[in-house]
């Protein structure tokens, strides 16, 4: 799916979050959202899942405006991850799974073989076949993570949002969760705080600050020492490590920040 | 410089089924079992029947119970004899007292027992608060209020009756309610802490007017029924309970997938699908409905909406779907015993039932917070 944005701001409460944001996400890639703490990551996210309607501007799937569609109509093409997104209950990992299902369920009829086969093919994608029936709050953090995204999977969706899905998660299952979206092929636009992972999975990246979109493009386009130092305020660079992965380097805080 | 990025398309067989283009899945699709069976909680099936079964003879064994022994034979000609069945027709004052006291008293307990029971595991879902009860968010208290303005001060007593004084009282009461949490966070505490102040409020202006208004034989009958008490039951009654009841448990099971999709907050299920506001208002309507109902014909009753969704959680799970039919079930049951207990436990005393729910509820509600470690 080709998610596209147009002149998009958004504000709250008389604060412009979001300001004239313009993107192109083109179908099947693995777009990566960074930009500091309070640049509007999650409120973009927010209007492109159709969650918020933008101030101005307009949000399209594949060319069709999003304005006025229910929330159904989106949930058929747009699967939503929010940030460490948690619940004090019992449901197993199969029912949070098969809550994915929920866009295609009539009010009044149970899971059909389709949602079934749906529901365990998402969970065999996100290795949690054998956690089925564990409940959700004996779940690690990363398992809790991958339920979500086999959830975000069972909608069947053409686009992928995530919002920061690799906070509170060990390495080891930041890079599992990385790999997993990047076999996708669906689009995916993943917001991301740790410039290395984004570096490294994402087909491109956009670079926000203070609400504005400053720079679209290949990881090593965007990530260039400059901004960096102007966005990050660190002294840092990206590089091919040994194995020809990009990776940052980081030598410390930039000397003249932009603070 | 050659830059490699993760490898693509690894588990792509996994994903024919979760692509879009693959939604209507090609052919005879061979089901895999689900991956859950009912594993560790009991056949629905099973419980089903067993709890229908446990229902027809609670209300039966109940109407039994009372001051004058009745047995089921005769219970049997009672019924038999309403039906134009061709039995012996039973003395008069006998035949009254199951017809006209004791069957509608027990229906009712069994109605507003379900209707109280699902509107607890309905406003935990919505509010994400395992706490979260009609009794305790204070909106029985707001019923009770709009049944007293209507019965002592008459307002509205033409217009509205004490059924809809009771349905103002309650949308006021939950108005209130959102209104003081519509600023930060919907931790339990907070909202239980709030939906106490707003029941405070509530009881704190029932108390005036019975006081500035009421004389001692009237403050006395109002303040035994506000505790809840079945004692006032008639076909009438009877009837609206159960109306309310069929349509508010009808209501929420067609919202059962939205319920589950709350687990996860407001933006998750806006995501699945589900028109958060417009879900959550119908949902409250109808809890505050169901409530007011319940308050008119019994007195508010707490904990029921408490005690009996968690316990229901623990046997079937907590998937709405299935959660809420035996919510409704084990719920009216409850009520059905707490009720003959009220009669017979201090014969020929009769105890208000909402004394016995809340020495049940009290220690339910400690244990879930010590659960949560907020006490």
């Amino acid at each position: 799916m080709r998610i596209t944005v147009e002149n998009l701001s958004w504000s709250a409460r008389g604060t412009t979050v979001v300001r004239d944001v313009h993107a192109e996400i083109l179908p099947g890639e693995t777009v990566g959202l960074i930009g500091p703490n309070g640049s509007g990551k999650s409120s973009l996210l927010r209007c492109v899942a159709g969650l918020r309607a933008p101030t101005t501007g307009t949000v399209r799937y594949d060319g069709e405006d999003i304005r006025g569609w229910d929330a159904r109509r989106v949930a058929r093409r747009i699967a939503f991850v929010e940030q460490s997104a948690d619940a004090d209950s019992d449901l197993r990992v199969a029912d949070v799974v098969a809550l994915g299902r929920t866009p295609f369920r009539g009010r009044w009829r149970g899971p059909d073989a389709t949602d079934r086969a749906v529901v365990d093919a998402a969970l065999r994608h996100a290795g949690l076949t054998a956690l089925a029936t564990r409940t959700w709050r004996s779940l690690s953090g990363g398992e809790r993570q991958r339920a979500h995204l086999a959830r975000a999977l069972a909608q069947q969706p053409w686009g992928i949002l995530l919002d920061e899905p690799t906070n509170h998660l060990d390495i080891k299952h930041q890079l599992a969760l990385m790999e997993l979206l990047a076999a996708t092929d669906q689009t995916v636009l993943v917001s991301l705080h740790d410039l290395s992972l984004a570096a490294r999975y994402c087909d491109r990246l956009l670079l926000m600050c203070d609400g504005t979109l400053v720079a679209t493009g290949a990881p090593e386009d965007v990530l260039t020492p400059g901004r960096l130092r102007d966005v990050f305020g660190i002294d840092a660079a990206l590089a091919p490590d040994p194995a020809g992965h990009l990776a940052l380097t980081c030598r410390g805080v930039a000397a003249a920040g932009p603070d | 410089m050659p830059v490699s990025r993760a490898p693509a398309g690894s588990g792509r067989d996994l994903l024919g089924v979760l692509h879009p283009s693959a939604r209507a899945l090609p052919g005879p699709q061979p089901v895999t079992p689900p991956p859950v069976a009912t594993g560790g909680r009991l056949s629905r099936t099973a419980l089903g029947l067993l709890g229908t079964a446990a229902l027809l003879l609670s209300v039966a064994a109940s109407v039994r119970i009372g001051s004058a022994d009745v047995g089921y034979g005769e219970l049997g000609r009672a019924l038999g004899g309403r039906l134009g069945l061709a039995v012996e027709p039973l003395p008069p004052l006998l035949d009254s007292l199951i017809w006209d006291l004791r069957l509608p008293r027990v229906l009712l307990a069994a109605l507003v027992g379900a209707a109280l029971a699902v509107c607890g595991a309905v406003l935990q879902a919505v509010t994400r608060n395992a706490l979260a009860e009609p009794y305790l968010l204070g909106v029985s208290s707001g019923a009770s209020t709009g049944a007293v303005v209507v019965v002592v001060l008459g307002i509205g007593a033409g217009s509205l009756g004490v059924t809809g004084g009771a349905f103002t009282g309650a949308l006021l009461s939950f108005g209130l309610l959102l209104i003081l949490l519509r600023r930060g966070g919907l931790d339990s505490l907070r909202i239980v802490l709030t939906g106490v102040i707003v029941g405070e409020f509530f009881a704190a202006v029932t108390a005036l007017i019975l006081m500035a208004s009421g004389d001692a034989d009237t403050t006395r009958a109002i303040t035994h029924w506000l505790l809840g008490s079945m004692a006032s039951a008639r076909w009438d009654v009877v009837v609206i309970g159960a109306v309310t009841t069929v349509v508010g448990l009808a209501v929420t099971w067609a919202c059962a997938g939205a319920l589950d999709g709350f687990a996860f907050g407001a933006d998750t299920a806006a995501s699945l699908g589900v028109g958060v506001r417009a879900t959550r208002a119908t949902l409250l309507v109808v809890t505050a409905l169901m409530t007011s109902v319940a308050v008119a014909s019994v007195g508010a009753i707490g904990f029921v909406g408490l005690i009996v969704p968690h316990g229901v959680r623990f046997l079937v799970g907590p998937t709405h779907r299935v959660l809420l039919p035996f919510t409704a079930l084990a719920g009216a049951v409850f009520l059905v015993w707490a009720d003959a207990l009220a009669r017979i436990a201090f014969t020929p005393r009769e105890v208000p039932v909402g004394v016995f729910t809340a020495l049940l509820g009290v220690p339910l509600f400690l244990l879930i917070l010590r659960k949560r470690g907020e006490l």
